[in-house]
């Protein structure tokens, strides 16, 4: 017990070290690629953490995730096309958005079940999707130029600043660490857990899980939508393809390869997942040869994970 | 309004209804019998479109080449049921979600090692180049008319196979109780690769239908194969009649909805509000269309019986 849990704490603490001294490492090896790399690889972490929330631990396989992505992204891009530049205004606007397409999209999708849950994620995520491709004023296909980043009003806090910027997404992906494990302790966690292992007696013991789903697919939505606002200041650009149903695929692959239901799973997940293509991706141009079996291999040989694969290495050593 | 416009515009609809029923009824039939959710459907779509242009230019003939290339489509869905989808019936749906997405990044780039070139594409064939008359003055493609045809034709044979015929008996009996009919001494593995056979050439032959069209591009599939979830969903997964009455309902909202919903708006918005929501609202309205089935009746419109 005592081994399973340093091997992966051991894990833990160096990818949370990492990702905490990334722009020293990196301004050391005179790489600064390296701070642009990471701080994707968060934005992404945030989001798979979002939605392991639904599925991980609610067993809710929503194929649509990454639409929130776009939700929040384009609520920041939108505003500031229309030149309102304040954080203060862009990040409720964008979260509130966030609540309510959840909010719509949950209520709707969580009626169903199984197959028909996953397809209509999908299908609602896709009606965003050419929501974004038909809107010729926010340049469609093309995407959308953000040409100033959110602005909180002050110098001493500007994302125009690299280190601001980093640290602040930093903080973002610990914060969404520690609102997953204080969730799924806490007894609200306990009932969607529940859920997920039989949904019946749940029901039986008096709880609605339909409401308590709902919550948690709106929880998830408004924290896959920051991660979307984190994107648009990171990128200064966004377009319909964040949110194409791919992404959001992706999104599925990083939780499942991380370790579903696992605190930290999911960033073990987007690590390896954004490892994998850098490397794969110099190795040749045609990657996807071997990505994509190995996404079959992943499926048909590591269940539980990295995080399992970390806490079955540890429980050998005992 | 225009009726010529609404005849054509209706007989579009129902062109894309047919090709999108060629794709639905493979999907809806793996689900339905095996239980198995493939999102690479959409590729052996366009597995289809290269293999039945290849051979159409090999041939130089656009049937000969769908001849040709229709054998070739079994065999590729039968091997890949072999090699990679049956170790997977056992397992949950986001398995199976999983490891047909990566099958979809595989396909999408062996296309593009095995035909570098941006694509391929084919002449129209002579014989249904050009426009047919029809009743009252309506001037229409015959090459449209021909996938109609086609869709209606394989719905029939589809029906004859299914209701009529030993093999469809099986099929059937297999979507109620799989177990039961392995029991008395089916071959239940060999069914599976047969139907998931069949399931690729009706993919293959839409994906080659398209061709002479919109040509064979890689990722071609992903669009289309939403569609075809959508046409499922609605139809109730797992009903041949549902996917095919999903699919001409879904192309008929969705074609009258592309050319004739500003016009509608105008009636109620003024011209520049329903000028600028007009395309918005028409790409989202056969996903509006599955959310309203779905909300009143969460399993789809035809839920199949029994399995």
């Amino acid at each position: 017990m005592s081994s399973t849990a340093s091997v992966k704490a051991l894990f833990v603490t160096g990818v949370i070290a990492l990702c905490a001294l990334m722009p020293l490492i990196a301004q050391a090896a005179g790489q600064p690629y390296y701070v642009d790399l990471f701080m994707r690889m968060m934005i992404w972490a945030i989001a798979a953490v979002s939605l392991n929330l639904i599925l991980g631990y609610g067993g809710m396989i929503s194929f649509g995730h990454a639409v929130y992505l776009g939700v929040g992204a384009y609520t920041v891009g939108i505003c500031a096309y229309h030149e309102i530049e304040s954080a203060w205004i862009q990040w409720p606007l964008a979260l509130g958005f966030s609540a309510l397409v959840a909010l719509a999209f949950g209520v709707v999708s969580l009626r169903t079940r199984g197959v028909y849950f996953i397809m209509i994620t999908m299908a609602l995520a896709q009606m965003l999707y050419f929501l974004a491709v038909s809107a010729e004023e926010y340049g469609s296909d093309d995407g959308l130029i953000i040409y100033v980043r959110s602005f909180f009003g002050s110098r001493i806090y500007d994302l125009d600043e690299p280190l601001h910027l980093y640290y602040t997404i930093f903080v973002v992906l610990v914060g969404s660490l520690v609102l997953t494990k204080r969730l799924v302790e806490s007894r609200f966690g306990m009932v969607i857990r529940g859920a997920r292992s039989n949904e019946k007696r749940m029901e039986a013991m008096g709880f609605s899980i339909y409401r308590y789903r709902l919550v948690c697919f709106v929880i998830a939505g408004v924290l896959c939508g920051m991660a979307g606002i984190l994107s648009a200041n990171v990128e200064k650009f966004v377009s319909p393809d964040m949110m194409y149903w791919t992404k959001s695929g992706e999104l599925i692959f990083m939780v499942v390869l991380g370790g579903m239901g696992t605190v930290f799973g999911p960033v073990f997940g987007a690590v390896v997942f954004w490892l994998l293509s850098e490397l794969l991706s110099r190795l040749t141009e045609h990657w996807h040869l071997i990505f994509g079996p190995f996404l079959v291999l992943v499926v048909l040989f590591a269940r539980g994970g990295l995080d399992g694969l970390l806490a079955r290495i540890g429980a050998r050593d005992d | 309004m225009d009726w010529i416009l609404l005849a054509e515009q209706g007989l579009n609809g129902l062109q894309l209804g047919a090709l999108l029923f060629l794709i639905a009824a493979g999907l809806t039939l793996t689900f339905g019998i095996m239980d198995f959710v493939n999102l690479a459907h959409g590729s052996l779509y366009m597995l289809g479109a290269f293999v039945g242009a290849t051979f159409m230019l090999w041939t130089g003939s656009f049937f000969a080449g769908i001849l040709l290339a229709l054998p070739l489509m079994f065999v590729i869905g039968a091997l890949l049921e072999m090699t990679v989808v049956r170790s997977l019936y056992q397992r949950h749906h986001l398995d199976h979600v999983l490891a047909t997405f990566g099958l979809i990044l595989f396909f999408n780039e062996l296309v593009q090692v095995v035909w570098p070139l941006d694509g391929l594409n084919v002449p129209f064939p002579a014989r249904f180049d050009g426009t047919v008359e029809l009743a009252f003055g309506i001037e229409y493609s015959a090459f449209r008319l021909m996938i109609i045809a086609v869709g209606l034709l394989v719905a029939v044979s589809l029906w004859v196979l299914v209701a009529k015929t030993r093999a469809g008996m099986l099929i059937r009996a297999g979507a109620s109780n799989r177990k039961m009919v392995s029991a008395l001494g089916v071959n239940i593995r060999l069914l599976f690769s047969l139907v998931f056979g069949i399931g690729a050439v009706l993919a293959g032959l839409a994906g080659m239908l398209v061709t002479p069209v919109l040509g064979a591009t890689s990722g071609m599939g992903e669009q289309i194969i939403i569609l075809a979830f959508v046409v499922i969903v609605i139809g109730g997964i797992g009903s041949v009649r549902g996917a095919f009455i999903a699919a001409v309902v879904t192309g008929l909202v969705d074609t009258l909805g592309r050319s004739f919903l500003d016009v509608l708006l105008l009636a109620f918005l003024p011209a520049n509000a329903a000028e600028a929501a007009g395309p918005a609202l028409s790409s989202m309205l056969i996903y509006l269309f599955m959310a309203t089935v779905l909300f009143l009746r969460p399993q789809g419109l035809f839920p199949p019986r029994g399995g």
